[in-house]
C-alpha cells in the first residue's frame, strides 16, 4: 500500500506501521529517519518501538502527536514529520 | 450502555492471552484489551516476514475465539469496576467485574552520551520497528545492554538482512559462562540456546562491555565500547541497547493495588493466587516481576481461572509457576548489572528525553517532585516512565507515582464521554 512522509510517496507491506514507512524513505534516501525535534530542536527518532517512549511522535492525517509505532500505516496517509 | 465483562483482560501477550482463554473455558464472558492493534505483546509481536511462533500462533488463535478482542485500545483511566479506553475511533468505556492486570514490561534505558541521536534504540525496541517493517537489511547494527534477549534480538535482526556488528553483554565472561552451564538443567532451553549462537555464528559476543557512548552527526554513526582489554569504536547505522525489563505497574498503581520492590523498580504485589490488595484485580506476568514468558504464561492461567473463582485448578499451577520463576532468577542473578553503567550520564548527557533536562539540571534536588515542578523532568509525554525507571536505576529518586491520565490523550476522550464520575484529569502531559 502507498502512503505520503513528507510529500513523498512509500510503500509498505500490510502489516506494517508509520514508523517503518518513515525510516524507508530515509532509508532510500540515505538520510536521518528523524521524527520529531525535540524541546531544544534536536532530531529525535524512536526507542522503545512500543508505544512508551513517545520519541516518535509525528503528524497524521492532521492529527498531532501521534506514535509512528503504535499507528498501522494505511492507503492514502499522509504523514508529516519534525512537525 | 458501556460493555460490561465477567472477567477483563488488559494486555494481549502470553499472560492476557493465557488468562482469557482460562476464564471463557469456565464460560466467562471475557473481554481483552490491548493498546496494539493485534494481540501478542512483546515477545509474540507478529513479524511482517516470519510470523509468530508456533507455539504462540495456537494461544493467540485460542485466545482471540474465545474473547472478546478490543485491541488498539490504550487505557487512559480506571476506577472499580471501570476503564476508559482511548481507540482511533474514539473513547469507550468498558465495565468488569473481575480484572486480570496483565500489562507486561517495558524496556530499562540508562542514560549515556549520544543516547538520544536518532538510530538508537532498545534493543527489543529495534526488534519491535523491524517486526512491523523497520528497514535494517544491510545495515550495521550493534546490539548492547544485557541478558538472553540481546542473543534472539541479533538472530532476529540477521534474520531481516541487517550485519549485526557485534553483541555487547554486560556481565562479565565468567558470569555468562556459569549460565550458560546452568542451562544443562532445562534441556529445551538449553538447545533453545544453542540453536541462538549457532544462528549467530560469526558474530562477535563481547562480554563485561559496554556501550559508554554514541557519537555521530544527526544520527549514530559509531559507538564507543567499553571492554575488559580497553575501548573500542565501532562503527554502525543502528545501535540497539536495553539492559532489561522494567514491569508496567502503572494502572495496577492507578487502581490502588499495593506494590512490592524488586530491585529498584516496583512490582505488583499478590498472594499465591495471584490476587492483588484489591478485591476482584489479579496481576499476572511481567508486571509481577520479570519472569519471562513461560512464567506468564502459567500465571494468565493460574489468573483466569481464581478470576473465575476455580481456585483448585489455580493452586494447581503452583508448581509449575514457582520453577519458572526460579529459573527467571537465574537468568536475574546471572545478568545481574554492573554499578559502572550507572555513571555513564555526563553532566550534559539528556536523562528527561521529553523535556530535554540534563543530568546537571537535577543537582541539589531531593526527591523527584522537587526535580520535576523545577525542572520539568518526567513532565513531557511519556509521563516520566523513560526517565522515572532511569533515574530509579540510578538510585536517584523513586519511580514517579501513576495519575490519570495514564496516557496522553485526545481531549476529545474526556469530553466526549460523561466524565462525572472520573478522578481529576490533567492533560499537562499533551503537548
Amino acid at each position: 500500500m502507498q502512503l505520503e512522509i513528507d510529500g513523498l510517496p512509500v510503500s509498505v507491506p500490510a502489516g506494517a506501521n508509520v514508523a517503518a514507512a518513515i525510516a524507508r524513505v530515509a532509508v532510500d534516501a540515505h538520510a536521518t529517519p528523524a521524527f520529531r525535534r525535540a524541546v531544544h530542536g534536536g532530531e529525535r527518532g524512536p526507542l522503545c518501538g512500543m508505544g512508551v517512549c513517545f520519541e516518535c511522535r509525528v503528524r497524521i492525517d492532521s492529527r498531532d502527536h501521534q506514535r509512528a509505532c503504535m499507528v498501522l500505516a494505511r492507503a492514502g496517509m499522509r504523514v508529516q514529520t519534525l512537525a | 450502555m458501556p460493555e460490561h465483562y465477567d472477567v477483563l483482560v488488559c494486555g494481549a501477550g502470553p499472560a492476557g492471552l493465557a488468562a482469557a482463554r482460562a476464564a471463557a473455558s469456565r464460560r466467562m464472558r471475557v473481554g481483552l484489551i490491548d493498546a496494539h492493534s493485534r494481540p501478542g505483546g512483546q515477545v509474540w509481536r507478529h513479524d511482517l516476514r516470519f510470523g509468530v511462533p508456533r507455539a504462540a500462533r495456537r494461544a493467540l488463535a485460542a485466545a482471540t475465539r474465545v474473547a472478546h478482542w478490543l485491541g488498539g485500545a490504550q487505557v487512559v483511566a480506571a476506577e472499580p469496576g471501570e476503564l476508559l479506553l482511548e481507540r482511533a475511533d474514539g473513547a469507550a468505556r468498558v465495565r468488569y467485574q473481575r480484572l486480570v492486570i496483565a500489562t507486561g514490561a517495558r524496556e530499562l534505558f540508562l542514560p549515556f552520551p549520544g543516547w538520544t541521536l536518532p538510530g538508537v534504540t532498545g534493543a527489543g525496541g529495534l526488534q519491535a520497528l523491524v517486526k512491523q517493517g523497520w528497514p535494517v537489511a544491510g545495515r550495521r547494527v550493534v546490539v548492547a545492554g544485557t541478558g538472553p534477549l540481546l542473543l534472539a534480538v541479533a538472530a532476529g535482526l540477521r534474520k531481516h538482512g541487517a550485519r549485526v556488528v557485534a553483541i555487547v553483554e554486560q556481565a562479565p565472561a565468567a558470569r555468562v559462562r556459569a549460565f550458560a552451564w546452568s542451562l544443562a538443567a532445562t534441556p529445551a532451553t538449553a538447545v533453545q540456546a544453542l540453536r541462538l549462537r549457532l544462528s549467530l555464528a560469526g558474530v562477535a559476543y563481547r562480554c563485561g562491555a559496554f556501550v559508554a557512548a554514541a557519537h555521530g552527526e544527526g544520527r549514530v554513526q559509531s559507538v564507543l565500547i567499553s571492554t575488559p582489554h580497553g575501548r573500542l569504536q565501532l562503527e554502525c547505522e543502528q545501535l540497539a541497547v536495553g539492559y532489561g525489563l522494567v514491569p508496567n505497574v502503572e494502572l495496577a498503581q492507578l487502581l490502588g493495588c499495593r506494590l512490592d520492590r524488586s530491585g529498584r523498580h516496583a512490582v505488583v504485589a499478590t498472594d499465591a493466587r495471584l490476587r492483588t490488595s484489591v478485591a476482584d484485580i489479579y496481576a499476572a506476568g511481567e508486571v509481577r516481576g520479570i519472569g519471562g514468558a513461560a512464567a506468564a504464561r502459567i500465571e494468565g492461567r493460574i489468573a483466569g481461572l481464581a478470576a473465575c473463582g476455580d481456585e483448585a485448578a489455580a493452586v494447581r499451577l503452583g508448581a509449575a509457576q514457582r520453577r519458572a520463576r526460579r529459573f527467571a532468577a537465574r537468568v536475574a542473578r546471572g545478568f545481574a548489572l554492573d554499578t559502572r553503567l550507572y555513571a555513564l550520564a555526563g553532566p550534559e548527557t539528556i536523562v528527561c528525553r521529553c523535556e530535554d533536562v540534563p543530568l546537571a539540571a537535577l543537582a541539589g534536588f531531593g526527591d523527584a517532585r522537587a526535580a520535576k515542578l523545577a525542572t520539568r523532568c518526567g513532565m513531557g509525554a511519556c509521563q516520566g516512565r523513560i526517565c522515572g525507571d532511569a533515574l530509579a536505576a540510578l538510585g536517584r529518586y523513586a519511580q514517579p507515582q501513576a495519575a490519570t491520565p495514564l496516557f496522553p490523550v485526545q481531549l476529545a476522550t474526556l469530553s466526549d464521554t460523561s466524565t462525572d464520575s472520573l478522578p481529576n484529569t490533567s492533560t499537562e502531559a499533551l503537548r
